[in-house]
């Protein structure tokens, strides 16, 4: 049994980003799961941090899958500026 | 026109011939997928076309640097998104918007001073519907600038820690700071729209 004392809410917040990077140190990944075993508000912290990560880059996802026409008139500008040059 | 069609030796090399052609299937292929990168970091679309412009004249004159063996579509990537953040700090007049009220808050102890509460919709079941992809987006475009571009560069853009440093002109630490806050600030947002 760890004698360390827990980390608070406040500290495992600021491992989150190395947490998802796998950035921890061991140590610190164990203080991490310690905390996260006893406190449902950092679990869902947690949780709904990595579903906004993800919800931002589905959207865009999305958006780049809609497969959107090129504007014509902006390719010809492009072509345009280039014979210009 | 599909991007396979056609493979990166042969038109980098028209186009360092100065073919004509060569640079039109260039525009062609690219021009939908650069002005999607460059609206996500200009509101404007104005704006968003002239920094596709940009990056285009821009590639066209360093054509001669392109590495051999680089991929053309990573490349000129890299260009619209360095012509959206030229662009986009040249209309930076107001001073930005504080992101603190978007942190969580702490007690003296170091724990939360509302407890975090789980959504009842998956990341997935937050994008399939047009009307929560609006919120998404929204929320997304609500955050400060300073935040929103790091947040697109590394999560969207899916660009390094270091190159969205260099892009920046900050440290790589401060390249950490801001994202974290940012994610922050977006599930504060997306809670407020998303939590129970």
């Amino acid at each position: 049994m760890s004698a360390r004392p827990y980390i608070t809410c406040r500290e495992l917040i600021a491992f989150i980003a190395d947490y998802f990077e796998g950035g921890l140190t061991e140590i610190q990944a164990l203080d991490f799961q310690r905390h996260l075993a006893v406190c449902d508000s950092c679990r869902a912290y947690l949780a709904t941090y990595e579903r906004a990560m993800r919800a931002g880059k589905e959207t865009m996802r999305y958006d780049d899958a809609a497969n959107e026409d090129a504007p014509e008139d902006l390719i010809r500008a492009v072509l345009a500026s280039r014979q210009r040059s | 026109m599909s991007e396979a069609t056609f493979d990166d030796a042969t038109l980098v090399s028209g186009l360092r011939a100065g073919d004509d052609e060569a640079f039109e299937t260039l525009v062609r292929l690219y021009m939908a997928r650069l002005l999607r990168v460059a609206r996500r970091f200009l509101k404007n679309e104005e704006d968003a076309r002239d920094a596709v412009q940009d990056a285009f004249i821009s590639a066209f004159r360093s054509i001669q640097n392109f590495e051999a063996g680089a991929k053309l579509s990573t490349w000129l990537h890299r260009i619209v998104v360095n012509s959206s953040l030229m662009k986009l700090r040249s209309k930076r007049r107001r001073p930005e918007e504080d992101i603190d009220e978007l942190l969580p808050r702490f007690k003296a102890d170091g724990h939360q001073v509302e407890d975090s509460v789980n959504w009842d919709l998956s990341a997935q079941e937050m994008v399939e519907q047009a009307e929560r992809r609006e919120i998404v987006r929204r929320a997304i475009n609500q955050l400060p600038d300073t935040y929103r571009v790091v947040l697109l560069m590394r999560d969207i853009e899916e660009m390094s820690t270091e190159e969205t440093a260099v892009a920046l002109g900050i440290t790589t630490a401060a390249v950490k700071v801001r994202l974290h806050r940012a994610r922050q600030a977006l599930r504060t947002l997306l809670d407020r729209e998303f939590g129970r």
